[in-house]
């Protein structure tokens, strides 16, 4: 009883010591006690009464104990800064080697609780995406490295530091090669440490290597306009967007620094008129393909064709230079025609990792001019910024044993390198093999030394995401295991005596201080801390002019799709990325937004090839040798191909993802010198095994309802409310007998605009990690008892060859003519007077009517004890995971409804906080987790009653309307229609 | 007034009293024979898979049934509906052919009226288990308490229910009970075991047999009779208002109170049907329960089932006249076509059909065809609840809710559970309780037998 319950104060305690430890030790004592003398010997009568008498008097305490006491320790010394009960916020940044963001954490009693972004951070804005909102349940896993290791033994800091040393001086003075393998890195001081580092020897190589390469893109700015950058791209500035297999709100580059961009252009509240069209083609049905205006199916073979073919159409139409013969099945003119009327206001990008591919891209955004506001390659992403010959290399040397020493950080090639059996041989042959890593992964336990780091919450580091943008990272709680950061580990390693602390703010006081008009380096590192963030200028911009030497060269492709294989595309996984944070339960039960499937990957077919092969959804069907994945009937994936996706298949990285779903990096061919995201599957074969999917929406049509309100571009300049107009006449039809309910203070809505959310499901774990929702595993998902009090429904109308997509985040309405309401014989659920439709958990007794009487069907009921129960081991079992609880929301007992409350505890927070401070509360004050999260800003929470907040405005729009209005049901959250860009310019 | 030659006597086998008394005494006296064991633990072990199957959904939780968080309500609802409009019959038979001042309901009233009473605590436990937290399923009880004082909501159809059950419930087992009186004063002085003289003795509070007693007796039954008459209509209207209040398509419609009272009289006579027959072989009780008896019987049903056709059609009728796609969509693509069609024609085959067959004498006079045809009454009326339920919730308003919906094992259990409990408690009753309320019978005895022509 006792050691499962402790306060979150004694667990901040004892989390820097080894919990299990503490635990077996006070077990020790209790066998110790069992096992002496006492009850060896032999037993007399009186002993024997003694015993019993004892036990008699422990069972009837013990039974006599009701409840569990809990105590609560308080501070010896309180610390000034922290009060019971109030969050502090810290600014830092998010960067895991594939993505990044300006956060923000919330910190209750010491305890990062929740992420949000920070509004300062120029890179994503107050946005953030799902993997960033789940990276505070990743700080608490269990499955993270508590202690340094050599070969799999625990030892002390400074002996495996002693070690390290004296091996690699050895390994220098030899000549023997020195390997820093770490995945992409932007911080500036830690570049210059590693730098520094590698001074140090005489043979010192450092590589930067990720999981998913943008190696091609690289390479091909580097051939077309020496600079080997990734460019950002300003989908703001836009007017047309064509994208060939490249998902940019999903997975590509850096989802959380387009979507505020692109979706700022498809924003049409109160009357915008100016709006971005957006050509797709893919083979998968992506998260970006199904919010284009015109989405087209390509094969991946095709790509080159269709890209040279357009290239020759906007030259020939612009008087360039063209090298015709290859033409696309398709005719591209009005493609080419619409891209040039909006010169130097377009973008066109691919997402295939092929340098002629991306040469080719390079040449039609130069010929479109668009490299002047639409393509910044002055103010490039540094993220990814691997290269693929690169790491081909290091591990041809690791096999030929020229590298002697390899000092491997947050990279886990064991599962993420194609060919990891090649590399673990060559990891096998290197004399010193150091892993520091943050969690147990497939390379954990590889090389001879564990070198656990810090999580990126207990770290210090800066990041340069831009030039010029640059932002820190603080700990904002001391480690909880015995780790230390990679940059202390090379500091030690090179003989620096200082801590990273100090080397960072040296770095900074040198070489960005001098930006600041602040006069004193406290001050300016303070404000910075604070800030999270800080900006300096970048010396001017600079044109590329494209070298057109190459395009020649590339301009062919003898590449063309057989018929009767299939191409298997290999893309991420929107709810996993990379698959790194895939231990994490939050992700491993988000649906991807699209397939909304989740716990484990599945293959996606035409629904065409399905019938010709003869394979339903669920079916297992095999694409290559040990490749066995359940089949899911995609409408709109392209004919003769597949797609999979990576990030499952995890061997050894933890309990919430291991042997869940197959692991296809080892797939990933190397083509032309990249790394080829697909294969050509030469048969497919249907096991005929079946395996039920872990979908959460298992209905694709709206069957004609108007659930989803939909309208073109050019119908909406004429009329604004057109797709809309069963708003008027149910509004008409609204009576009732009884008298119209009032709010005299507050009326809480929410406002969803349909035509920016992109459905990237942020929300939906920012929800999660906010309200405590559990996690309930793959069988009850199956079973259809996912918890997420926020869901994003996503449907398909026209054919399922061609289907339009639609995304609608779908929470509790708050109906102020409630169904839910008057049915619950125990009033557990009923109205507020500010319009909440309230839970109240107590008083619950479980009957379900509510959950049936709700049209939305969005109460969620607790099946089981879904807290400290061995059958749900996910984070609410252990003591470690807990802790990422929010103490402002009651954890649900089993047998009791839940549903959003509209975050009741932020409205209740920041309503105090006004009264305090004795104002008015202000608009935009209060954010609900999903508003807050949301990277598009398609929710928006407030009040009602004033009429200027932004909330009513939207009301007012005659866009808006309410989700299925005809019940009467009065719902206080409005849906924006969805407006799609037919591209009719006349208006 | 009554026409011998139309329906033949009441009694038949010219009966003197002491006859009827042992008649009826005597299988209670002796060995019920090996039938009786083996049915008593076949039932037996049935209700303790129940017990089992309940304990697990208890201490697990209602995870462990098939209801998801679009079907908030499976079968043990479904299966609560059908025993509540099974135990119908018991009360509606001898209320309303008590009332009427039919007399040929004295040989069947005893056992319908036990029926009714293991019934409804079949039903009754089913939407208790359906609780999440069904240890705190006194909240749902309306009195003064310390909680603040917390009342419940009186706008909920679930409150109601729960009243009008156990006003049901009591008045229904107080009827059987005070109704079993002079027969366990029989008992009392008939036996010659000490220990049934002590038992009944106690079970006879004391009946004397005086005039006053009878006097007493006879308008107490009126009384509760009057009372019962009214909860008969008012129960099952009730449970239907647990759907018709709700807003789902197929629920949200004003036929259901009616429909549901005529529903459970229909199921309810089936179920008396099917135990009469068994019974009336088991025991050779023809000549107490005769073919006209269950002819009678067949007739109400072809009644009811005419009755159920038309609300049917009405309910097909009034979703399309209505001209909400929802209400159409549930009934038409939901039910009359769709994932759920085998369960809508099975009710319309089990309930509007096969009863018609009843129309054959040949049919009403064969104890094969009276059980065969109860039978599937008692299937299409499970279908029927099952239409209700799981339908309209499968498939409502937004279709990314819609799922599927099956029973798991431990859900099945429940039900088979609820089947024992029924089962067992029917085979005690013809064991230690007199099937036949003897005193009525010896008042009818006479009618329409020839000495008193």
């Amino acid at each position: 009883m006792g050691k499962d319950r402790k306060t979150p104060a004694e667990i901040k305690d004892l989390a820097t010591y080894d919990n299990d430890h503490l635990v077996e030790k006070q077990n020790d004592s209790l066998s110790e006690l069992l096992e002496s003398d006492f009850l060896d010997q032999s037993t007399s009568r009186r002993d024997f009464l003694k015993v019993f008498g004892f036990s008699l008097a422990s069972a009837a305490l013990l039974s006599s104990c009701k409840r569990p006491i809990q105590n609560a320790i308080p501070y010896v010394i309180q610390p000034p800064e922290i009060t019971p009960g109030k969050s502090l916020y810290y600014a830092t940044s998010f960067y895991d080697g594939h993505e990044y963001s300006g956060i923000l954490v919330k910190t209750r009693d010491g305890r990062p609780i929740k992420i949000e972004g920070n509004i300062l951070s120029p890179f994503n804005r107050e946005g953030t995406t799902a993997r960033v909102q789940a990276s505070v349940l990743s700080l608490y896993d269990d499955a993270r490295l508590k202690l340094p290791e050599f070969n799999q033994l625990p030892v002390e800091w400074d002996i495996i530091d002693k070690q390290i040393i004296s091996e690699l001086e050895r390994i220098n003075l030899s000549g023997g090669e020195i390997v820093l393998l770490t995945s992409s890195i932007i911080s500036p001081s830690t570049i210059k440490l590693i730098n520094e580092f590698g001074q140090g020897f005489k043979n010192f190589k450092w590589v930067q290597y990720d999981a998913v390469s943008y190696s091609a893109i690289i390479e091909a700015n580097s051939i077309c306009f020496g600079k080997a950058a990734i460019p950002d791209y300003h989908f703001e500035n836009a007017g047309l967007v064509v994208s060939i297999n490249a998902d940019f709100l999903g997975t590509w580059v850096s989802p959380i620094h387009f979507i505020p961009g692109y979706t700022s252009r498809r924003k049409l509240d109160n009357g915008e008129k100016d709006m971005l069209r957006h050509v797709h083609y893919e083979s998968g049905m992506s998260l970006t393909g199904s919010n284009a205006d015109v989405r087209k199916k390509i094969k991946p073979s095709e790509e080159k064709i269709l890209l040279i073919d357009l290239y020759n159409k906007v030259a020939g139409k612009l008087g360039s230079e063209t090298y015709p013969g290859i033409l696309y099945r398709e005719d591209l003119t009005e493609l080419a025609d619409n891209l040039i009327a909006t010169k130097g206001k377009s973008i066109v990008v691919s997402g295939t990792n092929n340098v002629d591919i991306q040469i080719i891209v390079n040449g039609i955004n130069y010929l479109l001019g668009n490299y002047t506001d639409c393509i910044d390659l002055n103010n490039n992403i540094k993220i990814a910024s691997g290269i693929d010959s690169e790491i081909e290399n290091m591990v041809e040397d690791l096999n030929s044993g020229k590298v002697k020493a390899l000092l491997m950080y947050n990279v886990n090639p064991i599962y993420d390198y194609p060919d990891s059996q090649r590399f673990l041989a060559g990891l096998k042959k290197a004399e010193l093999s150091v892993n520091m890593s943050v969690t147990l992964n497939e390379t954990f336990g590889t090389g001879k030394y564990e070198c656990p780091v810090h999580h990126y919450l207990e770290s210090w580091d800066d990041a340069e995401v831009i030039p010029g943008q640059l932002s820190l990272v603080q700990p904002c709680i001391s480690p909880l295991f015995n780790t230390r950061s990679f940059q202390d580990s090379l500091l030690k390693w090179s003989g620096n005596i200082n801590m990273y602390h100090d080397y960072l703010k040296d770095n900074w006081e040198k070489n960005y201080f001098k930006y600041s008009d602040i006069s004193v380096f406290r001050d300016f590192w303070n404000i910075s801390l604070g800030n999270g963030i800080f900006s300096y200028p970048v010396s001017g911009n600079k044109l590329f002019p494209f070298k057109k030497e190459e395009l020649p060269r590339v301009m062919n492709s003898s590449e063309k799709a057989e018929s009767g294989t299939f191409e298997v595309i290999i893309t991420e996984s929107v709810a996993l990325g990379t698959g790194m944070h895939a231990n994490n339960p939050w992700l491993m039960e988000l649906p991807d937004p699209v397939s909304k499937h989740c716990w484990e990957n599945i293959a996606s077919i035409s629904i065409n090839d399905a019938g010709k092969e003869g394979i339903q959804s669920g079916d297992l069907i095999k694409l290559a040798d040990a490749l066995i994945l359940p089949a899911l009937l995609q409408p709109g994936q392209a004919e003769g191909t597949i797609s999979v996706s990576l990030g499952y298949g995890h061997t050894k990285s933890g309990p919430v993802c291991t042997d869940k779903g197959v692991n296809l990096y080892t797939f990933i061919p190397t083509k032309n010198g990249n790394r080829f995201y697909g294969f050509v599957a030469d048969r497919l074969e249907n096991t005929l095994e079946k395996r039920e999917l872990a979908l959460t929406q298992v209905h694709y049509s709206m069957e004609g309802r108007p659930i989803v309100r939909e309208t073109v571009y050019s119908e909406y300049k004429k009329n604004p409310a057109s797709g809309n107009e069963l708003h008027k006449e149910f509004e008409s039809t609204h009576k009732s007998l009884y008298p119209d309910v009032k709010f005299d203070g507050f009326h809480w809505g929410l406002s969803i605009d349909l035509n920016s959310c992109i459905g990237c499901n942020a929300c939906v774990i920012a929800c999660q990690a906010e309200n405590n929702i559990p996690v309930v595993g793959k069988e009850e998902v199956i079973k259809r008892r996912i918890m997420h009090w926020i869901k994003i429904d996503r449907y398909y109308s026209d054919t399922p060859d061609d289907p339009k997509v639609y995304f609608q985040p779908l929470t509790c309405q708050h109906c102020d003519n409630a169904p839910c309401e008057n049915v619950c014989p125990v009033s557990a659920t009923n109205h507020s007077n500010e319009g909440l439709n309230q839970m109240i958990y107590n008083r619950c007794i479980g009957t379900k009517y509510c959950i049936n009487n709700c049209p939305y069907k969005v109460r969620r009921f607790n099946w089981y004890r879904y807290t400290n129960n061995k059958a749900f081991d996910f984070n609410a079992v252990s003591d470690l995971g807990k802790m990422v609880l929010n103490p402002d929301v009651t954890v649900r007992e089993r047998g009791v409804v839940e549903k959003c409350s509209f975050c009741v505890q932020r409205i209740q927070e920041k309503k105090l906080l006004a009264k305090l401070e004795n104002r008015v509360l202000e608009d935009n004050e209060i954010k609900t987790a999903c508003m807050q999260a949301c990277p598009s800003g398609a929710i928006i929470f407030g009040n009602l009653n004033d009429k200027n907040s932004k909330v009513s405005r939207l009301f007012d729009d005659q866009r808006c309307y309410n989700l299925l209005e005809e019940l009467h049901t009065l719902p206080s959250t409005g849906y924006l229609t969805k407006v799609r860009n037919d591209g009719k310019t006349d208006s | 007034m009554y026409n011998r030659k139309v329906r033949g006597p009441l009694v038949e086998g010219n009966k003197s009293l002491g006859q009827i008394t042992s008649d009826i005494v005597t299988p209670m006296e002796k060995n019920p024979g090996s039938w009786w064991y083996i049915a008593f633990g076949i039932s037996s072990i049935a209700a303790l898979f129940g017990f089992y199957a309940i304990y697990i959904t208890v201490s697990k939780g209602i995870g462990t049934w098939g209801v998801n968080n679009s079907v908030g309500w499976g079968w043990e609802i479904i299966n609560f509906v059908w025993w509540i409009g099974i135990g119908h019959a018991g009360t509606a038979f001898s209320i309303f052919l008590l009332i009427l001042r039919q007399r040929w309901r004295t040989s069947i009233n005893r056992a319908a009226e036990a029926m009714t009473v293991f019934a409804v605590l079949s039903a009754a436990l089913l939407p208790t288990l359906h609780m999440g937290r069904v240890w705190l399923a006194f909240y749902v009880f309306p009195y003064p308490n310390t909680r603040g004082p917390l009342w419940v909501n009186f706008n909920s159809p679930l409150f109601w229910d729960f009243t009008a059950i156990s006003a049901y419930l009591l008045i229904s087992a107080s009827f059987w009970y005070l109704g079993m009186l002079p027969d366990f004063a029989t008992i009392r002085d008939k036996t010659a075991s000490k220990v049934r003289k002590a038992i009944y003795g106690f079970f006879s509070l004391g009946w004397t047999g005086s005039s006053r007693q009878w006097i007493r007796f006879e308008s107490l039954g009126f009384i509760l009779g009057g009372i019962a008459a009214v909860l008969v209509v008012s129960v099952h209207s009730i449970v239907a208002t647990d759907f018709a209040v709700g807003i789902e398509p197929g629920w949200h419609t004003t036929i259901f109170p009616p429909f549901f009272v005529v529903g459970a009289i229909f199921s309810g006579f089936a179920m008396v049907m099917t135990l009469m027959v068994i019974i009336r072989r088991a025991y050779k009780f023809t000549d107490y329960i005769t073919d006209n008896h269950m002819d009678a019987i067949a007739r109400i049903l072809i009644f009811i089932s005419l009755i159920m056709g038309t609300a049917y059609a009405t309910e097909i009728f009034i979703a399309w006249y209505s001209g909400n796609e929802f209400e159409m969509f549930t009934l038409f693509r939901n039910r009359v076509t769709g994932d759920y069609a085998v369960q809508y024609w099975g009710m319309i085959i089990c309930n509007a059909l096969i009863p018609q067959l009843f129309w054959f004498k040949k049919i009403r006079r064969s104890w094969v065809g009276l059980l065969v045809v109860s039978l599937f009454i008692n299937l299409g009326m499970w279908f029927e609840r099952f239409n209700i339920v799981v339908t309209s919730l499968s498939k409502d308003f937004l279709p990314s809710n819609w799922v599927t919906y099956s029973p798991t094992i431990i859900e099945i259990g429940v039900f088979i559970g609820t089947f024992g409990l029924f089962a067992s408690g029917v085979l005690l009753f013809i064991r230690f309780v007199p099937m036949m309320a003897i005193s009525e019978l010896k008042g009818v005895v006479n009618i329409g037998n020839k000495k008193e022509d």
